[in-house]
């Protein structure tokens, strides 16, 4: 009986101090939409894909995936909350439905898709493992690391690409564990270990956070394929279709020259027939996807294209300055590819 | 509920006899036990299935594919899951072992610096004890380790000792011993001289006990112990050959290293740690009746001996209780290794394996039934000694 | 007749009276004790000097940014620029007076409970304890009567190390005292699922508990009920702590007389008036000192929280000290916060010797 009580004594603190409220099963987009906003779980900080400001407010390329389905759906960037995740954290948070999104340069592998019950929608960075060491080490290659101490995050795919190159390249090394990316950028910093690695996008993204970032430098090669993208919960497939769209929506928009500035004007007197059935202004696409009609307007005006989010958060407009690479326009030599509106 | 007329003693209704009620109680007790137990565990079962994770202790067998940075049993990329857990309790067991010896030795001094008639001497022991025991022993650990041991300069530019010990970021290098071709007669004379003490210990025992005669062995003890094993490596040379640690490539390499994550980790809990023993160890001392003091001394005993044979055991046995409590929590703090990436239990299994295999109950499962199963082997074996030692007062 | 008269004292000799008395008698009274009065000069001259010129004569206290601190000491700069940081966490800034509000009324209204000769004072503290947690709720997080809503996640700093810690130690109290009378009720199955739970509780490190709240949790409750992170850690930590109120409070229990639960029972008390009026309301006068200690411990524990990613007073300084324009400022943000800690943790301490000293009159023997 007392057992029974305190746990109902728990229960009620915990009910009236904040049960964040109950989601409908299975249903993510009912449920979206009647809370009315996405719940979009980033990291919990890395310049360029998720970053909070002094106020709290978020910006990266990872950010800018939610903000775009909250567009899609509410026609408002804004309606998006954050839940800051640790690399632990993020999968039990989207499989328990605590976010709607996870969007935290997260690695698609096969046992990730299978044996965890998440399906990815898509990419919306190809990256790859590299390495970061300070020039007074006058190494040029990852090859002539053997021996080295190496940092790396707890808990990602980088721990494993890491110990089979060295193994496969025949050389040792000692791996110095942290739980996070800041905790290892400033290990490296301190001397306590010579190389720093992980996806190349965060090698940038932390080497803007040393205290003098020249004397460090990304060595060329990349020892595996990172594609980051966001992920959903297996199963509800309109919500998967929902958060794959908005993406591919946004590097369809950089393919058919279509801007933040000017798709308005071009939604209202487009001639190209690919432009205007992504607008919206031919055809009902967007109601196949349960979406508004201008759905893809919205996205465009308010997060921007591909394109756009890409330089603004981690291309030539942002601190960090990576190139386009792998992530250019399929046409530009790239990998981002789009299946068309139709 | 009604009771009929025709019960011979007249009593309340059932409701109030307080054996029905004890009865009903406990019933409900464990019938809401199980259920919540059920409903928690039946939840569990749906969500899993529903996003189709995969269960159960399978994973332990797969290989793990990562570097450990410190293994104390021999540990590569291939080795299983299993095998990393080994490791990380291995490092947990380390570090508490280490911090429980040291915090015992410091908390010991401290306690009786903190009665010591010196003024300045138990002004200090205070000012430490209050100081180190109200800051968080996580906020020690991250300040050892950043503030201080991330700071010490790169290995190219050690602190050396010596050109035999070498202080830097990456830690404590120092010559490891191995065995020359002399270390296993050398081992043999070690061995007998030891065998010698011993059979010497009891033999003066026995004469104190039967003439009251005082042999000093704790003096020609220390003799032989110097004296025969010395006289043997002057004789047949050095039994062990030191290997020296040498800057080669990026590191040092020979030798032992302490690494700094293990350093930081130990030098905070030790210091966290101590601050609570000597306050144990302070009122246990306390405790003793200064009546002790002054009828040991009456008996002709001398101060070391009076403290040795008079008030230390009797102290004791009001430090045990609480000394207990502190080694469980010393224990149970080294888990707080996961906030500089020692490779502990927690940071290892709970974190880097939770991580890629995304078994996240079976490895929480686990890792809490060790910390259970090391607090219950320490009280239990804390217990025994308690015992032990209040058997000799009756 | 002769008189006698008694020559005047002579006064004792210098070296026993005085300063110099004193430091003989507690300096150098042998010569042992004189070896150790100059290892511990030696000691104090080895640390003192250097953390003073650091903490004060070399630091810098005014400016804005890194560059201004040039002298070489402690960069206190740095602690006041990101002062608002430390002590709100990502709280918007226009809305900060919330939590001032929140923390005013916690004093205002907890001081007349400090007052000795204040009327009904339990019932004062009863209505206090709770009013003010729901004040406190709708201050902080809003929803109701036009305030903006704030979420847990924009919580941090100082402001959610107290909200863990008074959450937590209010959550453990009523837990902890029923798992008390648990294990002491003469009920078998109580009393096995009661020593159950509090050495479950007892036997793993919080770590890992808040591990369970944050990992686990959400796969233990139906789908679609979720509680926010914040909500989770504190769930830990309350069901973590009230293993120890309990074994605090059983202490109580225990040293209550036999014949106080006799009497009780002589009077025609039931189980629960019986604890409620007579045997609680001693035991827990009993255990205060006790139940601040614990307090103390929870307080200390609550920078766990760092490990599960959630931006407390330490987690914020760390953070903090990552910032590439602060580079180097870890001594100063760990300095500063154990200050805090330390301040609040050495002060409680202080009241709990102080509760000791005033409630141990009555029983003592």
């Amino acid at each position: 009986m007392k057992m029974v009580k305190s746990t109902l004594a728990v229960l009620t603190t915990a009910a009236v101090l904040g049960v964040s409220g109950f989601a409908q099963a299975g249903a993510t987009l009912d449920a979206v939409q009647k809370k009315g906003f996405v719940q979009c779980g980033i990291s919990d900080g890395l310049p360029g894909f998720s970053y909070a400001d002094e106020k709290g407010n978020y910006f990266g390329l990872d950010v800018d995936v939610c903000r775009a389905v909250a567009a899609a759906l509410f026609g408002d960037a804004t309606k998006v909350k954050y839940s800051p995740l640790t690399a632990k954290e993020r999968f039990t948070a989207l499989q328990s439905g605590e976010v709607d999104i996870l969007s935290r340069n997260t690695t698609w592998t096969s046992s990730r898709d299978a044996a965890l019950g998440l399906n990815f929608t898509g990419v919306n960075y190809y990256d790859g493992q590299g390495f970061l060491v300070n020039k007074k080490l006058g190494v040029a290659s990852a090859k002539e690391l053997d021996g080295a101490t190496v940092c790396i995050q707890a808990g990602t795919t980088t721990e494993l690409n890491l110990s089979d190159y060295f193994r496969a390249n025949g050389m040792k090394y000692t791996p110095i564990t942290y739980d996070t990316s800041d905790e290892s950028a400033k290990s490296v910093e301190a001397g306590r270990c010579d190389v720093l690695t992980s996806d190349q996008s965060q090698l940038y993204a932390q080497r803007i956070k040393l205290a003098n970032p020249d004397q460090y430098v990304v060595l060329p090669e990349v020892i595996s394929k990172e594609p980051l993208g966001p992920v959903v919960r297996q199963g509800d497939d309109e919500w998967f279709n929902i958060v794959r769209w908005s993406l591919f929506a946004m590097v369809n928009a950089e393919e058919l020259g279509v801007t933040s500035e000017n798709v308005e004007a071009t939604a209202k007197d487009t001639k190209n027939p690919d432009v205007a059935r992504l607008l919206g202004t031919e055809g009902e696409f967007g109601k196949d996807l349960k979406l508004p009609k201008d759905w893809a307007v919205q996205i465009v005006k308010q997060v921007g294209n591909y394109g756009e989010s890409f330089d603004r958060n981690v291309g030539a407009g942002s601190e960090l300055k990576i190139e386009r690479g792998l992530n250019a326009l399929w046409n530009n030599g790239g990998l981002q590819y789009a299946p068309p509106v139709r | 509920m009604q009771t009929s007329a025709n019960v011979p003693r007249p009593r309340g209704s059932v409701w109030t006899d307080p054996q029905v009620r004890a009865w009903v109680f406990q019933i409900i007790a464990v019938i809401a036990v199980v259920a919540l137990g059920w409903y928690l565990f039946d939840n569990t079962q749906t969500n899993l299935e529903k996003r189709g994770i995969v269960s159960g202790f399978g994973f332990l067998g797969n290989s793990a594919g990562f570097g450990i940075a410190q293994h104390l049993i021999e540990y590569t990329e291939s080795d299983t899951y299993g095998r990393v857990f080994l490791v990380g309790l291995l490092n947990t067991l380390l570090v508490s072992f280490i911090g429980i010896v040291l915090a015992s030795i410091l908390g010991f001094i401290l306690g009786v610096a903190r009665l010591s008639p010196n003024w300045l001497i138990s002004k200090m022991a205070t000012v430490y004890i209050e100081t180190f025991r109200n800051i968080p022993p996580l906020l020690q650990i991250l300040f050892w380790y950043f503030a201080v041991f991330l700071t010490l300069p790169g290995p190219r530019d050690s602190l050396g000792i010596n050109d035999t010990f070498f202080l830097n970021s990456r830690g404590l290098y120092m010559p490891s011993p191995g065995p020359s071709e002399n270390f296993w007669p050398f081992a043999l004379v070690l061995l007998a001289t030891i065998a010698a003490i011993v059979v010497m210990g009891r033999w003066a025992k026995a004469r104190r006990e039967a003439t009251g005669q005082v042999f000093h062995a704790f003096w020609a003890s220390l003799a032989m112990i110097i004296l025969i094993p010395g006289l043997a490596v002057l004789i047949g040379g050095n039994p062990l050959v030191w290997s020296v640690p040498e800057l080669s490539g990026f590191n040092f390499r020979g030798g032992w290293v302490l690494i700094p994550e293990l350093m930081a980790l130990t030098l905070a809990l030790t210091i966290y740690t101590a601050a609570f023993i000597a306050e144990n160890v302070r009122s246990g001392i306390m405790a003793v009746s200064h009546g002790q003091t002054e009828a040991a001394r009456s008996l002709g005993l001398r101060p070391g001996n009076t403290l040795r044979l008079v008030i230390i055991p009797q102290a004791l046995r009001v430090i045990i209780p609480p000394l207990t409590s502190q080694y469980l929590n010393l224990a149970k703090n080294s888990s707080l290794a996961a906030g500089i990436g020692y490779p502990d239990m927690v940071s290892l299994f709970a974190g880097t394996v939770l991580n890629q295999t995304g078994q996240a109950i079976e490895v929480i499962a686990i890792t809490m039934s060790v910390y259970l199963a090391i607090s219950i082997s320490i009280s239990l074996l804390m217990n025994w000694y308690n015992k032990r030692i209040a058997l000799i007062e009756r | 007749m002769q008189t006698h008269s008694f020559k005047p004292d002579l006064p004792p000799p210098v070296l026993s009276v005085g300063v110099l008395g004193w430091l003989r008698a507690n300096l150098f009274s042998n010569w042992f004790n004189t070896l150790l009065t100059f290892f511990a000069i030696y000691l104090i001259w080895l640390i003192v000097p250097p953390i003073i010129q650091w903490a004060f004569i070399n630091a810098d206290w005014t400016g804005t940014t890194r560059a201004d601190c040039t002298s070489g000491g402690a960069c206190w700069v740095f602690v006041q620029q990101r002062l608002g940081q430390f002590m709100y966490g990502f709280y918007p800034t226009e809305l900060r007076w919330r939590v001032d509000a929140t923390l005013w009324l916690a004093i205002i209204g907890a001081a007349p409970l400090f007052v000795p000769q204040m009327p009904r004072k339990a019932l004062y503290g009863l209505g206090f304890l709770l009013v003010y947690p729901v004040l406190a709720y709708w201050l902080l997080h809003g929803g109701l009567f036009g305030l903006s809503v704030v979420s847990t996640s924009q919580w941090g700093g100082l402001l959610l190390t107290l909200v863990i810690a008074a959450v937590g130690i209010s959550g453990a109290l009523p837990l902890g005292i029923l798992l008390a009378l648990g294990r002491r009720s003469n009920m078998p199955a109580i009393r096995v699922i009661c020593v159950t739970f509090i050495e479950f509780w007892r036997g793993v490190p919080l770590i890992t508990v808040l591990f369970m709240s944050s990992v686990m949790l959400p796969l233990f409750l139906p789908e679609g009920m979720h509680f926010d992170k914040l909500m989770r850690a504190l769930l830990g930590v309350i069901l973590f702590q009230s293993a120890y109120i309990a074994e605090v409070v059983r202490g109580g229990l225990q040293a209550i007389p036999k014949g106080q639960y006799e009497a009780a029972a002589a009077m025609g008390l039931g189980y629960w008036r019986m604890m409620g009026l007579v045997i609680l309301p001693q035991a827990l006068k009993l255990v205060i000192p006790g139940i601040v200690n614990t307090f103390i411990a929870l307080f200390k524990d609550t920078s766990l929280v760092i490990i599960i990613g959630l931006f407390d007073l330490l987690n914020s300084i760390k953070q903090a000290t990552t910032d590439p324009a602060w580079l180097g400022m870890a001594t100063e943000g760990y300095v500063f916060a154990a200050l805090v800690f330390w301040i609040f943790c050495f002060g409680m301490s202080r009241y709990s010797m102080h509760l000791e000293r005033k409630l141990d009159t009555g029983h003592k023997r």
